[in-house]
């Protein structure tokens, strides 16, 4: 077994472009779920918006990158309103079973063979992250970095997508802070109170979901570039339960606890893989193949969700008096 | 419930999480024994075991079972070809899921055996986001191919739809009576319906009869019911774990039960004993036996246990509980042990209803409850969220708009339309068609 080798593929996951995508769908949830107390588990739809938004427009249209961008965000602000009307006057539970239900539609939708000319179905569609490489600006060679050393184009997506990331935290900071985001708090606090101060609740938990699904959209975006491919079977509901384990491991209403909980995450995950798998190739457990192993990471992530549930509901980063749990 | 905050619980629950998965385990030596001598019984080329996806059928002449025709799916840039087996059946695995032509070589039939007139060979097959397809080869003469107009159509899909919904309404009273008494969401009972069929295709491949294991599997189903509450959901209750925090301790069980399952159940779909029975023509109408057989048991376990809520003590506590606990537990009843009742009932009819689930898809996946969770939500939210009735008249309706809507829908878009008429009845009607409105706000 190669420590050296596991270790530094698990610390290469902290900067990775798909722990950059989890931290911000991580962001929106917790725009949604930390601050405003609204359960969303559809960000894998939101999500999806955001990837095929882009990939549509890029493969049927022909259109530029940014305006792929573009797309992907107004359809999530769409797909938001579209949650948003029918549930955000109803209790808190109708809305967690609505944007499940709606984002699995979004998968079936774009599995379906009738549309395979648009959504590509269960292959999923391919190329058309051009637009985003030509932006690279920097030249051609291999970077090293501390302990992994990447192509131009690799370290042009990690740049891009941690530089988001980072603009995205800034934005929630600011607007927590700022009156807008107090009237949110005080919606998951006491939603009867607010309402009580002539504030519309409706409208600000709407504008809510809308920020926390553009951050969705745009985690989408990110999770397509480094592959070049979006596929449906991607957009489950396992990678909306995955956002909220990242989300709760961090710290819910927090700006840098879904940032965290995404980076723990993937280097967890990457870690066991790379021990179990090591351990299995050189014969020291021989009760479980490589498959098996993969599965068990995944009960270790539904495991340990339940055991912070009930142990560490505010997270790693998060304070036990602010915790968003009525 | 906050204010009473008790650590004591704490060591107990922990050790209880642990004793829960110890015995979702336990089936664990048994199912890496068997899983081999289960499989596909077909010595195909394109082994069924190597790819998730399979296409299969069950070849027949006059009843009879036809053996050693060659049989070849290409499509989706691959090509595998099987031969059936003695039985007559046939599974080809296949990489993706998505759409192949499916020929049956027609010079290896037997002698004397021929296509029926007008059959389709080759055939296109597509996947319906289920993990394996179905492929009917007509042979022999008179055998009606294309007959069905569209008035039968529509019979034989609201049979099947009635059938179904049946099914959904058996797994998803648990689903509503939990929500009713504890105001529980559980989006771990999708994994209570595959338990029941997954523990049933265990129990059948240890050679017992096939009544025998699933009662045996209904079993396990209400004692997974009455474990899970013993050992996670009251401890979480006495301590005044509000309800947000539950769901999503429900949903992490969800994860770590569906990959357990996986763990030792593997990625593939297994078939039960009896799975590829035959079709009952009643009149115009032709129907899978497993179908009809599937639709009488559901009624009569329905008819039963509306039988139960509404003429017997317990039921009517249970009753009183789901209206209001405070209240009922004021009355003098005992809630904790009407809920424990609740989450094994709960179990018992939700392993049932994955039983019949696995015989209707046909096939036992492990993500095969995860599947028909959102349409036991869709069904249970139609209804009224924590009504009894409810969950039988929104499930019934889910399951005849799923197959109804097969007619004009592509197949792999079945479930759109009920989770849409979801969404679009909490826009007019939020507290669904039984329920009450105080409920909802």
């Amino acid at each position: 077994m190669d420590f050296l080798n596991i270790l530094s593929g698990a610390l290469g996951e902290i900067i990775s472009p798909t722990t950059a995508a989890y931290a911000l769908g991580a962001l929106g949830l917790a725009v949604h779920f930390g601050y405003t107390g609204l359960l969303n588990f559809g960000q894998a739809g939101f999500m999806a918006m955001g990837a095929y938004g882009l990939a549509i427009s890029t493969l049927t249209f022909n259109a530029p990158f940014w305006v792929g961008v573009l797309v992907g965000l107004v359809l999530s602000v769409l797909f938001a309103f579209l949650l948003g009307i029918p549930t955000l006057r109803l209790r808190a539970d109708y809305l967690a079973i609505v944007t499940i239900a709606a984002a699995e539609i979004i998968r079936y939708v774009v599995t379906t063979n009738r549309l395979t000319d648009i959504t590509g179905s269960a292959g999923g569609l391919n190329g058309f992250t051009n637009g985003f490489y030509a932006l690279n600006p920097f030249p051609e060679g291999r970077y090293n970095l501390l302990f992994v050393t990447l192509s131009y184009r690799d370290l042009w997506v990690r740049v891009a997508a941690w530089a988001l990331v980072a603009l995205c935290c800034v934005l929630v900071w600011l607007l927590m802070r700022s009156p807008w985001g107090r009237v949110l708090k005080g919606i998951r606090e006491d939603e009867n109170a607010v309402r009580s101060l002539g504030k519309n609740v409706y409208s600000y938990k709407m504008q809510s979901l809308v920020i926390g699904g553009m951050f969705g959209a745009l985690a989408g975006i990110l999770f397509t570039l480094p592959r070049s491919s979006v596929q449906p079977a991607n957009y489950g509901t396992e990678l909306t339960f995955f956002l909220w384990t990242c989300l709760l491991l961090g710290g819910a209403a927090t700006v840098l606890g879904p940032v965290l909980g995404a980076m723990m995450f993937w280097v967890v995950l990457s870690l066991t893989q790379g021990l179990l798998f090591g351990a299995i190739e050189a014969g020291y457990i021989t009760f479980i193949t490589t498959t098996q192993a993969g599965q068990l990471r995944f009960i270790m992530v539904g495991v340990a969700l339940m055991l912070l549930m009930i142990f560490r509901p505010q997270g790693v980063l998060g304070n036990k008096k602010e915790m968003a749990f009525t | 419930m906050r204010s009473r905050p008790k650590l004591a619980p704490l060591p107990r629950l922990f050790a209880a999480l642990v004793t829960l998965f110890a015995v979702l385990l336990l089936s664990a030596p048994g199912a890496l024994a068997l899983a081999p001598a289960t499989s596909s019984p077909s010595p195909s080329t394109s082994s069924p075991e190597a790819y998730p996806n399979t296409i299969n059928g069950v070849l027949r002449n006059n009843g009879q079972p036809v053996p050693g025709v060659t049989i070849r799916a290409t499509g989706e840039g691959f090509s595998g070809e099987t031969v059936t087996s003695a039985s007559g059946a046939w599974t080809i695995g296949v990489p993706v899921q998505g759409t192949y032509q499916v020929e049956l070589i027609e010079s290896t039939l037997p002698q004397g055996v021929a296509l029926a007139p007008g059959a389709q060979n080759p055939r296109t097959v597509t996947f319906a986001n289920t993990s394996n397809a179905g492929a009917i080869f007509p042979l022999g003469e008179g055998i009606k191919v294309q007959g069905a107009n569209f008035g039968e159509q529509l019979i034989e899909r609201l049979v099947a739809g009635l059938s179904f919904g049946l099914l959904l309404a058996l797994a998803a009273v648990g689903l509503s009576l939990i929500f009713g008494t504890t105001g529980l969401t559980n989006f771990a009972h999708g994994e209570m319906v595959t338990l029941g069929a997954v523990l049933m295709f265990f129990l059948a491949g240890l050679g017992l009869p096939a009544w025998l294991a699933a009662v045996l599997a209904v079993i396990g189903g209400g004692v997974s019911g009455y474990v899970q509450d013993a050992g996670l959901w009251r401890p979480l209750r006495r301590r005044g774990t509000g309800l947000v925090p539950m769901m999503i301790v429900s949903i992490g069980l969800a994860l770590a039960a569906r990959y357990t399952i996986q763990l030792f159940f593997g990625g593939g779909t297994q078939q039960l004993p009896g799975a590829q029975g035959p079709q009952i023509t009643l009149g115009p109408v032709s129907i899978a036996q497993t179908t009809l057989l599937s639709l009488v048991i559901s009624a009569v376990v329905i008819g039963l246990l509306g039988f139960l809520l509404l003429r017997t003590r317990l039921g009517k506590a249970t009753r009183a509980v789901a209206d209001n606990p405070a209240l009922a537990s004021a009355s003098g009843i005992d809630v904790d042990r009407v809920i424990r009742i609740v989450w094994t009932v709960g179990g018992l009819l939700a392993a049932l209803g994955g039983i019949l689930w696995a015989y209707y898809r046909p096939g036992v996946s492990f993500n095969m409850g995860q599947q028909v969770l959102l349409l036991m939500f869709a069904g249970v939210t139609l209804g009224g969220l924590g009504t009894v009735f409810g969950a039988l008249v929104g499930s019934v309706i889910v399951g005849i708009l799923v197959e109804i809507s097969t007619l004009w829908l592509e197949a792999d878009l079945k479930f759109v339309g009920a989770l849409l008429i979801m969404i679009i009845v909490l826009l007019f009607r939020p507290q669904g068609i039984l329920g009450r409105k105080e409920r909802v706000g």
